[in-house]
């Protein structure tokens, strides 16, 4: 079976320091207010009675992808393992996708194109991992190939109880977040 | 070949055409049309090992170095601390380095100290003034009229300075207004202080105890890594916290306490670990005393007892303290490290130390650990350092603090206005900490500069103490200087080098060639005889017999794990004059305080007040990184939160307060922030509110961080001295919220 590229985010480990944000910034010499990773906290309940769950988001790099499929000149595109990614010679920075993403993964970059989070495959081609995976102090992010089911990420999603962002899109995400099974 | 977007579109228009509609289905080949991934080229094409300097924890990085520029800095999978991980302001060191605000040239005063006016000059210059002004005040007042206040690993140069200078007055904030009741309790329980990194075993821990401690907002590395190690093996969290932390977030029991009243709390548990019998009588009976008087002392008080004072409800105190016995001993009560709050924070510590002690986790798996330390020889020198004829003049004249360990800061500054202490000092050198927000009550602080006859601040940034400053010596940041070696004791002793990764911008300075300069003008050059730091590491770690050449490739060297606990073949062993752990501290019954901790109510504070409580961001350490342009874009500035049903109706204000609104803080002696932003919230208790600390800054030339969030510093007017060991407890006040217009 071909490679299909996923992410899963232990929110039980994340204590949402932003070193994934800061790592991927650097990495990736994202601009000034750009992000392709973020941290997203969610509190429910009335005080003292508080359930809270913070995540590591980004691109969920979708099976269905929107914004491929809203992208009209073919700058947003399937690349390897599935990664979702933009042509910058092909952006016209139409926003387009931007409309389509339910996750609001993507921004304008100042220089007129598209950018989002690449799964930092010009690491993993090289045999390394993405910048955030790689720093994060909790080691709540895994990546890895679906694809396989030895491998780290694909053990994971099927032992541990875990959800997808908007299932209801039809977008088939393909980073997992991991919650506590009781 | 070239295409502009605007012929781009036009071809793709024409050329496309009715294809538009099937772009989706063509553009979901992998590979189409051999696009390549995408390389934002931050692999450096040299790659540098050093220590992270961000914070103080002192984390193994590589720094990546792309035509002379540092492009990304990352973890050191080599060194024990970050095992290749790092937090994000480790991560975002180039926001440091790069920060446009930097100090470039040396400066001196030309008016009033508080104005910040400056004329820049050349190092000569510089160094001729601050030798002139420290001869004279030696001239004047003697050697000991001069104190260091330092914070971080350059310090080191200074402190050999001050030896060499033959003053004992050398002082960090990070004692007396941090971790210092903690040493201090802990050192009359055990015998020993803590230190850093704690000697604690989170990743072994079963249940951990945190008692105002936001392990995770505070990004020490290594502990958050441990504890995400301990909560994916298993490990349940107890998190004692007027705020729902992240931590508590994650706790299977969050104790929503008053502030001021951990005291009580930590009674009630004894006494329910007591009266059930499920504290490790075995272990206390060979390694504790004072247990009976334990037993009587705690013996009323229960958790219907502690209820009243704590708000917390007598069964979650109850099963609580069941569920952290069930445990022992991997029952880790996490020692804390901020643990200035309330005046009687020795005691708060004590009761601590005296619970981890009824659990028997003083040297067991999953509790305090015993560290080993990897020495390299020290450089040699010819001449022996002078005997300063003086001690310290960081007590009031009145009577110190009896419990000493390290010089309180905070005295150091009352002795700089006349006749507080034995003696007066006259002279300062800052380096790398703005007293301004480091020490509590800045009118106190100014006052005291005020008073001086010289001060000079070394920094990287123009921090406010900067323009309280007759100089002011711009240094070089940690990627640009080489510094002492780094080896704190560990399970994993270990020595790191700090290494110029790049050479200083503009006209800094590392800070130990300030320091040698600052010898040679003013006579004590025979002290300082290296050529250079790492002339000086070198010396250090031949003489110990290191391999140099590899040291210097991976950054660190390793030594062999050392036995840190019973399990692991080492006795348990406790330090105080007893040999035991001293469950009551005859010690403390001598001096005229609690032999075992007590409960007193904490001050209320005015009607239509808050307490007002501080904390930590992880992308931020204090002060020091609000300036960093790219640790702000995820956390920008502070904000101050406050319950949400409190919000509803605040007195003052005409509707309820939403998240976004900006408020004003006044406190109890009128003093007030700039405007900050609310955040509503349930994650806290209705009678405090809550602020990330190093916020409001009132140094202009900070030119991000200047008047950005609201500064506790300036609410803090009042704080309450630990009678014990001289802290500052700085969570005394109180504050009210008016609304505020705009920020400015």
């Amino acid at each position: 079976m071909s490679k299909r590229y996923a992410m899963a985010v232990d929110t039980v480990r994340c204590v949402g320091c932003n070193a994934c944000v800061v790592s991927c910034k650097t990495e990736n010499a994202l601009p000034d207010g750009g992000f392709r990773d973020w941290i997203t906290t969610e509190t429910y309940g009335v005080f003292p009675s508080l359930w809270m769950q913070i995540r590591s988001e980004r691109c969920n790099h979708c099976s269905k992808p929107s914004c491929v499929d809203a992208c009209p000149t073919g700058a947003s595109n399937v690349n390897e393992g599935g990664t979702v990614l933009v042509t910058r010679r092909k952006c016209t920075g139409c926003k387009a996708c931007i409309a389509a993403c339910p996750y609001g993964a993507r921004y304008v970059h100042p220089d007129g194109y598209v950018d989002k989070c690449t799964f930092c495959l010009h690491r993993v081609n090289a045999g390394k991992q993405p910048a955030c995976v790689e720093t994060c102090p909790t080691r709540a992010l895994t990546f890895g190939d679906l694809g396989d089911p030895a491998s780290p990420v694909s053990r994971l999603v099927s032992a541990r109880k875990n959800l997808v962002l908007r299932p209801e899109s039809g977008n088939q995400p393909n980073v997992f977040f991991l919650i506590a099974s009781t | 070949m070239s295409v502009t977007r605007r012929q781009f579109i036009q071809i793709g228009g024409a050329a496309v055409g009715g294809a538009a509609l099937a772009s989706g289905a063509t553009t979901r080949w992998w590979g189409f049309d051999g696009d390549p991934i995408p390389d934002p080229g931050t692999e450096g094409d040299r790659v540098v090992a050093s220590f992270c300097e961000l914070c103080f924890w002192g984390c193994g990085v590589k720094a990546h170095v792309k035509d002379g520029r540092v492009t990304k800095v990352v973890g050191n999978p080599d060194h024990p601390l970050s095992r290749g991980m790092l937090c994000p302001r480790g991560a975002g060191a180039t926001g440091m380095i790069y920060d446009p605000d930097r100090l470039r040239r040396p400066l001196i005063r030309r008016q009033k100290r508080g104005e910040d006016t400056f004329e820049e000059v050349s190092w000569d210059a510089a160094l001729n003034r601050v030798g002139e002004g420290l001869l004279e005040v030696r001239r004047k007042h003697g050697p000991e009229a001069l104190a260091l206040f330092t914070h971080g690993s350059g310090g080191t140069w200074f402190k050999h300075f001050m030896k060499a200078w033959g003053s004992p007055n050398v002082g960090a904030p990070s004692y007396a207004q941090c971790r210092g009741p903690r040493e201090a309790g802990y050192l009359l329980t055990y015998g020993t202080p803590l230190g850093s990194p704690e000697p604690i075993d989170i990743a072994n821990a079963r249940v951990i105890t945190l008692i105002g401690s936001h392990l995770g907002e505070n990004m020490h590395n290594t502990q958050v890594q441990e504890l995400a190690e301990a909560i994916g093996k298993g490990a349940e969290l107890v998190v004692v916290d007027p705020r729902f932390s992240v931590a508590a977030g994650k706790a299977r029991y969050w104790l929503p306490i008053k502030p001021g009243t951990d005291i009580a709390l930590l009674l009630a548990w004894m006494n329910v670990i007591i009266s059930e019998g499920r504290y490790d009588a075995d272990y206390l009976a060979k390694h504790a005393i004072g247990f009976e008087e334990l037993k009587t002392h705690v013996a009323d008080k229960t958790p219907e007892w502690a209820w009243p004072h704590t708000g917390l409800r007598p069964e979650l105190i109850r099963e609580s303290a069941r569920f952290i016995a069930s445990a022992r001993p991997a029952s880790l009560i996490h020692p804390g490290r901020h643990t200035v709050w309330n005046g009687d924070d020795t005691q708060r510590e004590r009761a601590m130390a005296i619970l981890a002690g009824l659990l028997g986790s003083w040297g067991r798996r999953g509790g305090y650990l015993s560290f080993g330390k990897m020495g390299a020889p020290a450089y040699p020198l010819d001449k022996a350092f002078p005997h300063p004829e003086k001690s310290a003049a960081d007590r009031p004249k009145a009577g110190g603090y009896p419990i000493g360990g390290e010089v309180i800061a905070s005295g150091l500054c009352d002795a700089t206005v006349p006749g507080q202490a034995l003696y007066d000092l006259k002279a300062w050198i800052v380096y790398g900490c703005n007293l301004l927000q480091a020490l509590p009550s800045r009118k106190q602080t100014i006052q005291a500069i005020q008073n001086l006859d010289f001060i000079v601040t070394i920094d990287i940034l123009p921090a406010e103490v900067t323009g309280f400053s007759d100089v002011v010596l711009p240094e070089a940041t940690y990627l640009e200087r080489d510094d002492d070696i780094s080896a704190p004791a560990y399970k994993k002793p270990f020595l790191a080098l700090r290494q110029e990764v790049v050479p200083p911008m503009y006209d800094s300075k590392p800070g130990w060639w300030i320091a040698k300069e600052l010898a040679n003008c003013t006579g004590l050059g025979d002290y300082f005889p290296w050529r250079n730091a790492r002339d000086y590491v070198d010396t250090r770690l031949r003489a110990g017999g290191f391999d140099v050449a590899a040291a210097r490739a991976t950054g660190v060297v390793l030594g062999k794990p050392v036995a840190t606990c019973e399990e692991e073949g080492l006795p348990v062993a406790v330090a105080t004059d007893s040999k035991k752990i001293e469950l009551r501290s005859e010690q403390l019954a001598k001096l005229g305080f609690d032999p075992i901790p007590q409960f007193y109510p904490p001050d209320e504070g005015p009607p239509g007040h808050f307490r007002m409580l501080t904390g930590r961001a992880p992308t931020h350490t204090f002060g020091r990184t609000t300036n960093n342009r790219l640790l702000a874009q995820p956390y920008p500035e502070n904000e101050v939160w406050v319950n949400a049903d409190v919000a509803k109706a605040l007195p003052g204000f005409a509707g309820p307060l939403k998240t976004g609104d900006w408020v004003t803080l006044v406190n109890q002696d009128g003093a007030r922030s700039g405007p900050v932003r609310a955040k509503v919230t349930e994650r806290i208790r209705g009678d405090c509110v809550y602020l990330v600390h190093g916020w409001g800054q009132t140094a202009k030339r900070l030119h991000y961080a200047y008047g950005r969030g609201a500064s506790d510093a300036e609410l803090v007017t009042r704080y309450k001295v630990d009678p014990i060991m001289g802290g500052t407890g700085m969570n005394v006040n109180f504050v009210k919220l008016e609304p505020a217009e705009k920020a400015v």
